[in-house]
């Protein structure tokens, strides 16, 4: 092997994969937030004792969980336009990932909040408070306190997940990492590079993820 | 208490009430009337459907046939009903269910604060009130965990009070503590009941029930068997099944 490091020139594009770092972190949260957002609104329906309401979450659940990524965002970028939705690639992105990570987010959740006892429900229930109360003000806490590893982890995934966006050309490290790459035909110094910041990414999110934990679901049980 | 048959007086009635799980009958028309002030307690042998009988009270059970009125009000299956009566209703359960990411004083709060539309600041000088009611105001800024079984259940008392309602129920509140705190917990319904407060109790505990009981119920497979002042109830049991059963009960107290 007589192959010649050079990480300078990659090191001279510094800015760049700092900015696309940055772009990284801003899909991963909105797409975070999005998710959480499909997971608690999806859960009340995927547990209503309505079939009607069930029956469309379950179905979006199965479908989102049963076909690549990839397809996903090709279907919200290209086809979506021929029916006079044109969004461009960030937010495409967003989307994307808010869907796909709302979908085992839904599932996820549905564990925490059957997890329950129904003693729970029914003590706010003989105080006289309604549904929505009882599920906001006793249910939830709780049950994303119980859910809260698999749903970080998730969270974790979906932060990495990120990188497929570069196929629409989303403003993220892969995507410069590629740009980079191209420019400058260093394949291993670059990924070397990008790799360690994922690395980092994924290490900032579960510090950001045990202060949340330590801040909101740090009661103490038993 | 003197026995008048005054329907103003009257907070509690059920007539005629049927409640089946699929194909098993829990309660078998069941008639019972409360008034104001009086105190009943409600045994029997487990699956006998005294739990659910005060389950159907405040509506986290639904009644087949029947009519379930308490305190003027009819359930007539609308939520305004569920509401109303929910208010007036107060409920003590076995395992506390006390909201474990809430301090002691945000459980007590939280009622007055959704339900009654008080401010915080005011729903937790009631809370308080109530917390020091049942004496644990001192511990009003732990979270339930830290508790002892004894006090969690005397903060669910307080919570249930700070309803201010004019009927208490519990659903055997001691039998899931351990022996040496059944006391405290009995002391404050004892206490609870001095004050005037209108209570069904389901429970074992045999000598509540001869402290403060105006009557004992006896149900078995879904019946009343048999329903007497506490004296009579003790000393000559009518039927059958419940002088068996009070021999089993008493053999063990």
């Amino acid at each position: 092997m007589n192959y010649q490091f050079d990480f300078g020139v990659v090191f001279e594009r510094a800015p760049e994969l700092l900015w696309a770092t940055l772009g990284t972190f801003g899909l991963a949260f909105a797409g975070m937030a999005l998710a959480l957002v499909i997971g608690v609104v999806g859960v009340i329906g995927r547990t209503s004792p309505n079939k009607i309401v069930r029956a469309p979450v379950i179905a979006f659940v199965e479908i989102v969980r049963n076909t690549p990524f990839l397809v996903q965002i090709f279907y919200i970028y290209f086809a979506l336009p021929l029916m006079g939705i044109r969004l461009n690639p960030t937010t495409t992105a967003i989307i994307a990932l808010g869907i796909n990570g709302g979908a085992y987010a839904i599932e996820i959740i549905r564990g925490g909040v059957e997890s329950i006892s129904k003693g729970q429900v029914e003590a706010g229930y003989a105080l006289g408070l309604h549904k929505a109360d009882v599920f906001r003000l006793i249910v939830l806490k709780p049950a994303l306190r119980a859910i809260y590893p698999s749903l970080t982890s998730q969270f974790i995934m979906l932060t990495l997940t990120t990188s497929v966006c570069t196929s629409i050309a989303a403003y993220e490290l892969t995507s410069a990492a590629q740009r980079i790459e191209s420019d400058t035909f260093r394949s291993f110094e670059v990924y070397f590079i990008v790799t360690g910041i994922y690395l980092v990414i994924s290490t900032v999110m579960m510090g950001i993820f045990a202060l949340i934990s330590r801040r909101y679901f740090s009661y103490p049980t038993r | 208490m003197t026995a008048s048959d005054n329907t103003q007086s009257m907070l509690i009635s059920l007539e005629k009430v049927e409640k089946w799980y699929g194909a098993f009958h829990a309660l078998k028309d069941i008639n019972l009337t409360v008034r104001k002030g009086e105190k009943i307690v409600l045994c029997g042998p487990s699956g006998s459907g005294k739990s659910t009988l005060i389950r159907c009270i405040n509506v986290l059970e639904t009644i087949e046939s029947g009519q379930i009125t308490v305190a003027g009000r009819v359930l007539d299956g609308s939520g305004k009903a569920v509401d109303a009566i929910r208010r007036e209703v107060g409920m003590v359960f076995q395992n506390f269910n006390l909201f474990p990411h809430m301090t002691v004083l945000q459980n007590c709060a939280l009622a007055p604060m959704r339900v009654r539309g008080m401010g915080r600041a005011e729903a937790e000088t009631l809370a308080r009130k109530y917390l020091e009611r049942v004496r644990i105001l001192d511990q009003a800024d732990k979270y339930p965990a830290q508790l002892s079984g004894g006090q969690q259940q005397r903060v669910a008392i307080a919570r249930a009070l700070c309803l201010e309602p004019k009927i208490m129920l519990f659903d055997e509140p001691t039998s899931a503590l351990d022996p040496e705190m059944v006391k405290e917990v009995l002391d404050t319904m004892i206490s609870l009941a001095r004050d005037g407060m209108t209570m069904i109790c389901v429970t074992h505990e045999m000598g509540f029930a001869r402290q403060v009981a105006d009557r004992v119920i006896f149900m078995a497979s879904g019946e009343i068997i048999e329903e007497a002042e506490p004296d009579v109830f003790f000393t000559s049991p009518k039927h059958e099944r419940t002088k068996t059963f009070l021999g089993e009960i008493l053999a063990h107290h």
